[in-house]
């Protein structure tokens, strides 16, 4: 700043540089030990047949051959998406209208709502997928069955059936994340300056084109921030399957993690499940890229400053 | 004005029932679960497997929660998830806001693309390298022990983007300044000046790590074998697992491992909302 103190800026300058680096290396530290290296060896163990105990040996290309020959890790890839799509588009669909009700100014009892709404989120989701086990029980006395039989429909097997299953876990996934977006897209909402529908409203807009012109393309932004988490939520979708359906993961229900861990640490084979990794990694990567290509084309997404 | 609302109240009314209606469906749907839980909980299992099932809650609370604590060791569970979530949630508050402190205000040479990295770092699925990991915490011994779950739990890209956004908006140049020239180190202004300026920040990301530690379970159930060191968690699944499926039982032990959370959750409601829309909008 004042030119008296200019040599003492240099040795500040550097003891500034110092305590940085010493301060943000733990984060950079941890994460090359658990994150960076776990990674790259992965990638490495991918070519490698190793039950975790005796010596590795090399395998070439056979571990994917073999993870390409099993129709169970068709049937996962399969499960993920499908599950994945009935459990996100529903969800996001219908918490843009619980946000779009909670937003609205006639509403009394908002806080109480958004409170009831968003408890599912803090429960954990292996005691959401206990408490929906017991729902969709396969006997006559489960829930989702007596219901049903009203509807002179089953009793269904839920956790054997190809559709039954799916349903079932993506009615966990629905129920704990809709309260959860609803919040953030209700957050979306109230950022949207009120002048905006004042003056459409003075212009003689009608509620729904309100909605149509001013609420959803605000939402734009919020909504791509919700797809992505969501997309990539459920290419981790784990614990619902092996808590439903139990360890051995039939295949009309085990997801991409599920057949990966169920490799490792069922069966101690380490080779083909870094395999599988790799492939959900290539998928997800993939996704992510396509989900950042259409973020762009669609509006400029908010920069980090 | 007062003409405009009447309007308004007049064209909406049948909208405003519908919309109300919606809620409180939208409403009972999720609470229903709870109920049903609780129900389950205090009932026999040969009264959960009667058609109709019941729906209304019974007599045998207590009786199902004895059979919990004679499965698994729920309170030594309990305990572990809390001892592991407290130490994670201190560790990464502490890291974070160090970290954060350090992108929003210090200058050093890489600092663009070092905070660029960890931004990336959020992007990778963490299973990708579980084998791998699992591999390394053998290797260092740690298989069963809560440093397994507590020292990779540290590492949180998450934390340090919100802490350095709060530090950024909160804590004014001039105080950093005026504290240089009184001398102070650059641990000292973190310390004695930007912490105590950014409590609000903590507690938010506080309850949100905590929140995630403590419903956490791929990490813990790979790394944590011996029952007596399960989290919550691993040992709910281990109690769904067991052979003979007493569901009163099973969701007695579910239902207490909630009630926690929930009351945690009641308590810090507001704060916990806002924290979680925040840092969505903001990212």
């Amino acid at each position: 700043m004042e030119t008296s103190k200019k040599a003492k800026w240099l040795t500040e300058k550097r003891r500034t540089a110092l305590s940085a680096y010493l301060f943000i290396s733990p984060f950079f530290i941890l994460f090359a030990i658990f994150g960076l290296f776990p990674m790259i060896f992965s990638f490495y163990l991918s070519f490698f047949r190793w039950d975790g105990l005796n010596p590795m040996t090399f395998n070439g290309f056979k571990n994917f051959e073999f993870i390409f020959n099993d129709p169970v890790f068709y049937s996962s890839i399969k499960n993920t998406f499908i599950i994945g799509i009935m459990g996100t588009l529903p969800q996001i669909i219908i918490a843009i209208l619980i946000a779009f009700a909670l937003n609205s100014t006639l509403i009394r009892f908002r806080n109480t709502f958004r409170t009831m709404i968003f408890l599912p989120y803090i429960t954990s989701i292996v005691a959401v997928a206990i408490i929906f086990g017991v729902v969709f029980n396969n006997q006559p006395f489960g829930f989702a069955n007596y219901i049903l039989s009203f509807f002179d429909v089953g009793p269904i097997r839920w956790d054997a059936e190809y559709w039954p299953v799916k349903i079932a876990i993506a009615t966990m996934v629905f129920w704990r994340w809709v309260g959860y977006n609803t919040i953030i897209f209700l957050a979306g909402m109230q950022s949207i300056p009120k002048e905006l529908y004042e003056a459409a409203k003075m212009d003689g807009a009608t509620l729904s084109q309100q909605i149509r012109l001013i609420t959803l393309p605000m939402l734009k932004p919020i909504t791509m921030f919700v797809v992505f988490t969501a997309t990539i939520g459920s290419f981790q979708l784990f614990t619902e399957p092996l808590i439903f359906l139990g360890r051995n993961l039939r295949e009309e229900g085990i997801t991409m993690v599920a057949y990966l861990w169920r490799d490792a640490f069922v069966y101690n084979s380490f080779g083909t499940a870094s395999a599988a990794a790799i492939v959900l990694f290539l998928i997800i990567i993939t996704l992510t890229a396509i989900n950042l290509w259409i973020t762009n084309r669609i509006g400029r997404s908010k920069k980090i400053s | 004005m007062a003409a405009k609302k009447e309007v308004g109240e007049g064209k909406f009314s049948l909208n405003k029932v519908l919309v109300y209606l919606f809620l409180i469906t939208g409403s009972l749907v999720s609470l229903f679960p709870f109920y049903y839980m609780f129900v389950m909980a205090t009932r026999l299992n040969r009264e959960i497997n009667s058609v109709p099932p019941p729906f209304t809650p019974g007599t045998h609370l207590v009786e199902n929660f004895q059979k919990v604590t004679s499965n698994i060791d729920f309170f030594g569970a309990m305990w572990n998830s809390f001892f592991v979530s407290t130490t994670i949630t201190i560790g990464t508050l502490f890291l974070c806001s160090l970290a954060g402190y350090t992108f929003a205000k210090l200058e050093f040479k890489g600092k663009n693309v070092l905070f660029v990295m960890i931004l990336v770092t959020m992007m990778v699925p963490p299973q990708l390298g579980l084998i791998p990991q699992y591999y390394i915490i053998t290797t260092l011994g740690w298989l069963n022990d809560f440093k397994a779950l507590i020292i990779p739990g540290l590492i949180n890209a998450f934390g340090i983007f919100w802490m350095r956004q709060y530090i950024k908006e909160s804590v004014p140049f001039e105080m950093i300044e005026a504290a240089k020239i009184d001398g102070c180190s650059n641990f000292r202004i973190y310390w004695n000046i930007v912490v105590p300026m950014t409590l609000p920040a903590f507690a938010t990301l506080g309850i949100i790590v905590f929140m995630h530690v403590w419903n956490d379970f791929l990490w813990p159930l790979v790394v944590l074998r011996d029952p007596s060191m399960h989290t919550l968690q691993v040992a709910l699944r281990a109690l769904n697992d067991s052979r003979q499926m007493d569901y009163g039982m099973i969701m007695s032990g579910t239902f207490w491992a909630t009630v926690p959370l929930l009351i945690v959750f009641l308590l810090f409601n507001r704060l916990f909302i806002q924290s979680l829309s925040e840092g969505a909008v903001k990212s």
